[in-house]
C-alpha cells in the first residue's frame, strides 16, 4: 500500500482546507469586510485631516489586520473539533505538528494574504506615499503569518470552551504587541526616511521562531483541549 | 539518609505543612514592611529632583520587581506540572496568579500615581509601565484561561502551557516596548543607583523582603484552600478536624 | 496484541473503572458492554491515547503505546460517534481525505470501488450535507475497507444504519478477523459475526 510522504500529508491538509474555504467563501469576505469597515471607521472617529490621518495609517492598518485575523482564528479548529476530524488528525501516523503546520498556512493564506492585498488600497484612503505603502504590504506579509501561528496556539487552547472568541483574543493579543510594534514601526520609518531593514528583519526573526516552535506547541495544546 | 523530597509533593502532606510555614512568612512580612516604612518615610532624605513625591517607590519598585518574577516563578511552577505531572505544582501555579496579578496592578497604580506629580500627567507611555501592563494581561490570560475549563486537570495543563508561551514571550515584549519607547522618544523613569541615598536602598530591599514574603504567605494559604477543593471527595480531607 | 494493565479513568471527580485488565490478540474481537455513562467511550478514547489513564498503561505488541507514539497509531483505525466528514465536500472526497490523513493513498476508483460497497452508488460525488444519516454513517464506516490497520476501535458503529448495512458491517468484520485483524467496539444493537465468538467485557 502507498503511504503518504510528510510533504505529501502537508500539501493534503492544505488543499483540503483551501476547498472548505473556498466552499465556504462568505467566511472569508466576511473577515475582509470587517477588516475594511475597522479601518474605514477611524477616519470618521477622529476627523479628516490628512496629515493626522497619514501618521496615524500604519498603526491603524496592523490593529485592524491584528483584530480581522482574531476573528477568524474561533474557526481555525473547531469545525474539526467538533465535526471528529480533529481525533481523525491526532491518530495520523505522521507528527501531528505538520497537520498543524498545514491548518496555520491555509488559515493565512485564507484570512492573513488578502489583507496584506487590501491593505495597499486602504493605505491610499489614508493617503500614505508609495514606499510607505510598500513596506506596509511586505511588513503584513512577514507578519501575518506569526499572527496566523500565535493565533492557533489561542485557537487550540481555547477549543470547545465557552465564551471562546473573546478569551482567544485576551490570550494572544498580548503575545502579538512585538509583531505590531515591528510592522508599524518599519512604515513609520520609511516615513521619515529611516532603514527599514531592522523592522523587518526583526519580524522575519519572529516569523522563522513561531515556524520553529509554534506547530509543536499548537500540537501539545491540541492534545491536551482534546482530553 | 536521602530525604524524600517526593514525601512533600503529595497535596495530603503539603497541606499541613504548608498551614504550619505561613505563620514562619506573614509574620516577618509584617515586621519588615512596618520597618521599611519606617526607614522610607523618616530616615530617607528628601529627594533633590523629585522632592516627597519619589517615596512611592518604595513600595513601586518592589511591586514591578515581584510581579516579573512571579510571572517566571508561576510558569516554573507550570511546566513543573506539565512535564512530570505533579498536580501539586500546578496547584503552586495557580495559587500564585492571582497574587502576581495584584503585584502588576499595584505597579501599575503607584506609577500613574507617582507620574502625576513628575510629568504631569496620570499615566505615560513609558517603557517599563507598558511592559508591566503587559505584564498583568498576561496574568489575566492565564487566570481567564484557568478558570474557564471546567476540568481541572485540563485547565491546570493548558494554563501551563500558556504560561510557558508567555514567559517566553516577556523578554521579547520587553524588548520590543523598549525599542518603540526609544523610537518614539518616550519619557522613561530613571534612578541613577549612585545617587540614591543609602537609606533609600535600605528601605527599598527591606520593603522587597516583605513583599517577597507576603507573597509566600498568600500563595501558601491559596494552595492550601485549592488543596481542600481539588481533593474534597478524598479520606484524608474529610477527617481533617477544620472540616469535621 | 493489545494489552491493558490495571487501567484506571475518571472524568472530573468521578472514577469510572479501576484496575481494568484485558488482552486482545490477532483474530479476536471483544465487545465493551455497559450502561450509560459506565465509560465506555473513555476506555475506547483511552486507548487511542486521547485521554490519559489515571493509573495502568496500554501496550502494543509488548510494547507501551506511549513509547510507540505514531508507530502504534499506524495500526490504529477509529471510529467515534463523530462521522468525521465534512458537509461541504463529497463523499469520495471525505474518504480520499481521511484515507489521507492515516498516510494512505488512495485513488479515485480505489475510493469508488470502497463506497459502492457500502451502498452509496450514485451518490459519491454529491457533497455529504443532502445525505442521510445513515448514508453519512456509511461513508464513514467505508474508511474500514481502506487502508491496512491491524487494530479497529468502533464506538457505536452501527447507530443510524439500517438492516441491510448492519449486515455488510458484521460481513466486514468477519473478514477482517479473518486477516488477523482485531477489533474492540461497543454497540447496543444485536451483532452477530459467523463462526466467530465476541468476547466480552462488562463496565459496572
Amino acid at each position: 500500500m502507498n503511504r503518504l510522504s510528510i510533504i505529501n500529508l502537508l500539501v493534503l491538509v492544505v488543499r483540503r482546507d483551501l476547498l472548505l474555504a473556498m466552499r465556504r467563501r462568505a467566511d472569508v469576505l466576511t473577515i475582509l469586510v470587517f477588516f475594511i469597515l475597522i479601518v474605514s471607521l477611524f477616519p470618521l472617529g477622529v476627523g479628516p485631516e490628512m496629515d493626522m490621518l497619514r501618521k496615524m495609517a500604519p498603526g491603524v492598518l496592523w490593529v485592524a489586520a491584528l483584530l480581522a485575523s482574531m476573528l477568524s482564528l474561533g474557526r481555525l479548529f473547531s469545525a474539526d473539533y467538533l465535526d471528529g476530524t480533529l481525533e481523525q488528525m491526532m491518530l495520523a501516523p505522521q507528527s501531528l505538528s505538520v497537520l498543524v503546520l498545514g491548518k496555520m498556512i491555509s488559515h493565512w493564506v485564507v484570512s492573513g494574504l488578502p489583507l496584506v492585498l487590501m491593505a495597499p488600497v486602504l493605505g491610499l484612503q489614508f493617503d500614505m506615499s508609495p514606499e510607505a505603502l510598500l513596506v506596509l504590504m511586505l511588513g503584513l506579509l512577514l507578519g501575518t503569518p506569526v499572527l496566523s501561528m500565535l493565533g492557533a496556539i489561542g485557537a487550540a487552547l481555547t477549543l470547545g470552551l465557552r465564551g471562546g472568541g473573546v478569551l482567544l483574543s485576551l490570550l494572544v493579543l498580548p503575545l502579538c504587541i512585538p509583531v505590531l510594534i515591528f510592522g508599524s514601526g518599519a512604515v513609520e520609518a520609511v516615513s521619515s526616511g529611516l532603514s527599514v531593514t531592522s523592522n523587518l528583519s526583526l519580524i522575519a526573526a519572529l516569523l522563522m521562531l513561531c515556524l520553529v516552535f509554534t506547530p509543536w506547541v499548537t500540537a501539545q495544546a491540541l492534545r491536551i483541549s482534546m482530553e | 539518609m536521602a530525604i524524600n523530597w517526593f514525601k512533600y509533593s503529595a497535596p495530603s502532606t503539603f497541606y499541613g505543612l504548608a498551614g504550619k510555614l505561613v505563620p514562619f512568612f506573614a509574620i516577618p512580612a509584617a515586621v519588615l514592611f512596618a520597618i521599611g516604612m519606617y526607614i522610607g518615610f523618616f530616615v530617607a532624605p528628601v529627594d533633590a529632583v523629585q522632592g516627597e513625591a519619589y517615596r512611592i517607590i518604595f513600595i513601586h519598585v518592589p511591586a514591578s520587581i515581584l510581579s516579573m518574577f512571579l510571572y517566571l516563578i508561576m510558569a516554573g511552577y507550570a511546566a513543573l506540572g506539565l512535564i512530570f505531572n505533579t498536580r501539586l505544582s500546578s496547584m503552586m501555579a495557580t495559587a500564585l496568579a492571582p497574587t502576581g496579578a495584584l503585584f502588576a496592578f499595584i505597579s501599575l497604580w503607584t506609577g500613574a500615581l507617582w507620574g502625576k506629580p513628575m510629568w504631569g500627567a496620570w499615566w505615560v507611555w513609558d517603557a517599563r509601565l507598558t511592559s508591566e501592563l503587559i505584564l498583568l494581561f498576561l496574568y489575566f490570560g492565564f487566570i481567564a484561561l484557568h478558570a474557564s475549563i471546567d476540568d481541572p486537570r485540563r485547565a491546570d495543563r493548558a494554563a501551563a502551557l500558556l504560561a510557558i508561551v508567555g514567559s517566553v514571550n516577556v523578554p521579547i515584549i520587553y524588548f520590543s516596548v523598549k525599542w518603540w519607547n526609544t523610537l518614539h522618544q518616550g519619557s522613561t523613569i530613571k534612578f541613577t543607583g549612585t545617587s540614591m541615598h543609602i537609606a533609600m536602598q535600605q528601605a527599598m530591599f527591606v520593603t522587597l523582603l516583605a513583599c517577597w514574603m507576603y507573597a509566600v504567605a498568600v500563595a501558601l494559604v491559596r494552595v492550601r484552600s485549592i488543596i481542600l477543593d481539588r481533593e474534597r471527595t478524598t479520606q484524608w480531607v474529610s477527617e481533617l478536624k477544620e472540616i469535621a | 496484541m493489545l494489552g491493558v494493565g490495571n487501567l484506571a479513568c475518571s472524568r472530573g471527580d468521578h472514577r469510572l473503572f479501576s484496575g481494568l485488565n484485558l488482552t486482545l490478540h490477532a483474530g479476536q474481537i471483544m465487545q465493551v458492554q455497559g450502561e450509560n455513562g459506565k465509560g465506555k467511550t473513555s476506555l475506547l478514547r483511552t486507548l487511542c491515547g486521547f485521554l490519559q489513564p489515571d493509573e495502568g498503561k496500554i501496550s502494543w505488541c509488548g510494547t507501551d503505546v506511549r513509547e510507540l507514539g505514531e508507530e502504534y497509531f499506524a495500526n490504529l483505525l477509529y471510529l467515534g460517534h463523530h462521522n468525521a466528514i465534512k458537509d461541504e465536500l463529497s463523499a469520495l472526497e471525505n474518504l480520499r481525505i481521511s484515507a489521507g490523513l492515516s498516510g494512505i493513498v488512495l485513488d479515485e476508483n480505489q475510493a469508488i470501488t470502497a463506497l459502492r460497497r457500502m451502498g452509496l452508488k450514485g451518490r459519491e460525488r454529491l457533497p455529504t450535507k443532502v445525505l442521510s444519516q445513515g448514508q453519512r454513517r456509511r461513508v464513514a464506516l467505508a474508511r474500514l475497507l481502506v487502508g491496512d490497520a491491524k487494530l479497529w476501535v468502533l464506538d457505536e458503529p452501527l447507530t443510524a444504519l439500517d438492516v441491510g448495512a448492519v449486515a455488510l458491517i458484521e460481513e466486514l468484520l468477519g473478514e477482517h478477523l479473518s486477516k488477523q485483524g482485531m477489533v474492540i467496539f461497543t454497540t447496543h444493537q444485536p451483532l452477530t459475526i459467523k463462526g466467530v465468538e465476541i468476547a466480552r467485557l462488562a463496565l459496572l
